[in-house]
């Protein structure tokens, strides 16, 4: 039985005849909840912010008003909004949808978003993979500024906003806060050590600045729509609003799919939604919230207490897909990215696979990450290329606890998660494997494998 | 510096919109390496002093991110997504095939000059992998029929890449 999406920010995107120019947003109610800002005081606006309880959409989940709230208004320095449209989480699909197939809903997030935080200046940090969804947002921006959404004295109103399309250039780390603010100054994306450079007081250059992720400022323009309060009841208490996940691996139909919070588990995401597994497969193991999230075994049980003291008795497919319930059996819903894998999923594979990226990713910048994330690679790839040593499985488990906790930014457990949730999971797979090329090397044998993940 | 006039006209309508004009060391970056193929030394002194910066500014960021080059890429710039998603979908496959069209390993450039083969890590389209990327045109669910096409329409010169 197919479950009907319920739609939001993707609403219009993928109805036949919508198309991501100014006229057919306008035509579609579109700027409307900028003449609503406009008449709203901006504190007013930014109250409606925290109580929609709307979280960060790009993976942390940080409630976006209280983001807004930590501003430090009393500098006298101008104010600044970035919107990260650097969407690099492997398995994370949702932020290019928005932007080629309704950009104009992003522009008006971030105007609503500017006004209320009194920015003058905002700038879309997009990936420089995303040559389109550049060149779409460049035209929309003008297409704006001829009617003068944005620009000098918007409407009227006596505010102005302009918006800057800057383009990364391939460096992950530039999803980071502060190693985006770095890149935005023309730097190396190194991440700033927090405190003293929290980016609410000293952003861009050391200006107060708030960075959102694309589809948290869409939903800002939604809570102007219906109220903060309205818009809290999409979804459950400290889950609010909808979420776009991105499924892909190995089910029938992969993309993406927009649910309030809570409003499906994992099974119907899997089985109902996107038609289940490939003929003849069954579930390995699902990683729920792009690639740094810790994996979830599909014939694992999930017990323990929630936040308001009822118990829960989950497996992977009764998990509700909200921030707080993937938190809850111990991983996280990140960037809503979901990778489904089958039982014909080598695990020391996708593993290695995972470890390739963060070692390429890597800034450089700290020495447990710079030295540890690439160990970590090269373990897992001479593990898939015939090498394992028998004492691989612990030091992989040893470099890893190292490494989280112990760097400036989130990079050093983002690498590290999915190395000990893979080895605590599957374990067995990974001594297996070590045991077996050990013995074969051991006997003169040729240990070399055809791998296709890595 | 042999620039476009077009490219000089971008660069000088960019520079004045931001706050500080070292922001603009990436965007400068790309328009010089769009209009030349890549960034020489002259490049990166180009663009320093165009900023006021120090060319070790400029070099620090070429060196960092990875879409920046330093050497002529080949005709063809042919980015094989190898992350999770696209690698469950059969992505070393497809990479492998374009190896062997090309007479070409992944991360050079082939003989003749047309192609440059590399993998490139997650570009946020994993629900039609495996992805490849041809100039600045995206291509998805890059399997071994459809990279079969894509050799041959790169052979014949009749690839789209914008």
């Amino acid at each position: 039985m197919a479950i009907e999406e319920k739609r939001l920010i993707l609403k219009y995107a993928d109805q036949p005849g919508y198309t991501n120019d100014i006229d057919c947003y306008i035509k579609h109610g579109g700027y409307e909840d900028l003449k609503k800002a406009f008449k709203m005081k901006p504190e007013d606006i930014c109250q409606e912010v925290l109580d929609s309880g709307v979280r960060g959409r790009g993976g942390a989940g940080f409630p976006a008003g209280m983001k807004w709230k930590f501003l430090d208004r009393k500098s006298g320095k101008p104010i600044y909004l970035i919107c990260n449209a650097d969407e690099s989480e492997p398995g994370t699909f949702k932020d290019r949808q928005i932007i080629h197939k309704d950009p104009h809903q992003l522009i008006e997030g971030i105007l609503c978003s500017a006004y209320a935080i009194q920015a003058k200046l905002a700038f879309i940090y997009i990936r420089g993979e995303f040559f389109e969804g550049y060149r779409i947002l460049e035209r929309a921006i003008e297409e704006a500024r001829a009617k003068n959404f944005l620009g000098d004295n918007i409407l009227g109103s006596d505010y102005s906003c302009d918006i800057i399309v800057h383009r990364g250039a391939g460096a992950y780390i530039c999803g980071e806060e502060t190693g985006l603010i770095e890149s935005l100054e023309g730097k190396r994306a190194n991440p700033r050590i927090k405190p003293p450079y929290f980016p609410a007081a000293l952003g861009l250059y050391q200006c107060p600045t708030i960075v959102n992720n694309v589809e948290t400022l869409c939903d800002v323009k939604h809570v102007i729509n219906m109220g903060g309060k309205e818009f809290a009841k999409i979804g459950t208490a400290g889950n609010t609003g909808t979420r776009i996940w991105c499924v892909s691996g190995h089910v029938q139909k992969p993309g993406y799919y927009e649910f309030p919070c809570a409003g499906i588990t994992l099974g119907q995401l899997i089985y109902d939604v996107c038609g289940g597994l490939l003929p003849g497969r069954k579930l390995k193991a699902v990683i729920p919230g792009g690639s740094s999230s810790k994996i979830l075994r599909a014939d694992e049980r999930f017990t323990g207490k929630k936040k308001d003291g009822t118990e829960f008795d989950w497996g992977i497919e009764d998990i509700p897909m909200d921030f707080d319930s993937l938190s809850l059996v111990g991983s996280m819903s990140g960037s809503g990215g979901v990778i489904i894998m089958d039982d014909s999923t080598d695990m020391v594979e996708a593993l290695a696979n995972i470890n390739y990226f963060y070692a390429h990713e890597s800034c450089g910048q700290c020495t447990p990450c710079r030295e540890g994330v690439p160990w970590m690679k090269k373990i897992t790839t001479r593990m898939c290329s015939g090498g394992a040593r028998e004492e691989d499985v612990d030091l992989l488990k040893s470099v890893a606890d190292q490494i989280a906790g112990r760097t400036i930014c989130a990079f050093g457990e983002a690498a590290s998660w999915p190395v000990q949730s893979f080895i605590e999971k599957f374990k067995d797979e990974f001594e297996a494997k070590a045991k077996e090329q050990a013995t074969l090397r051991k006997q003169g044998e040729n240990t070399k494998t055809e791998t296709s993940l890595i | 510096m042999d620039l476009k006039q077009s490219t000089i006209d971008k660069i000088d309508q960019l520079v004045p919109r931001y706050p500080d004009k070292r922001s603009a060391a990436l965007p400068l970056c790309h328009l010089v390496q769009e209009d030349l193929g890549y960034l020489s030394n002259q490049s990166i002194e180009w663009i320093a002093e165009r900023l006021d910066l120090e060319p070790i500014n400029i070099s620090e960021i070429v060196t960092f991110y990875p879409m920046l080059k330093t050497e002529a890429p080949g005709k063809y710039q042919v980015r094989v997504c190898r992350t999770l998603s696209c690698a469950l979908a059969g992505a070393y496959k497809t990479c492998k095939q374009f190896e062997e069209a090309f007479d070409c390993k992944v991360g050079t450039t082939s003989d003749d000059g047309l192609v440059s083969l590399e993998y490139v890590e997650c570009h946020a389209d994993c629900g039609r992998a495996p992805v490849v990327m041809i100039g600045e045109k995206e291509y998805t669910g890059v399997k071994t029929e459809e990279a079969n096409e894509l050799i041959e329409k790169i052979k014949s010169g009749t690839v789209e890449t914008k």
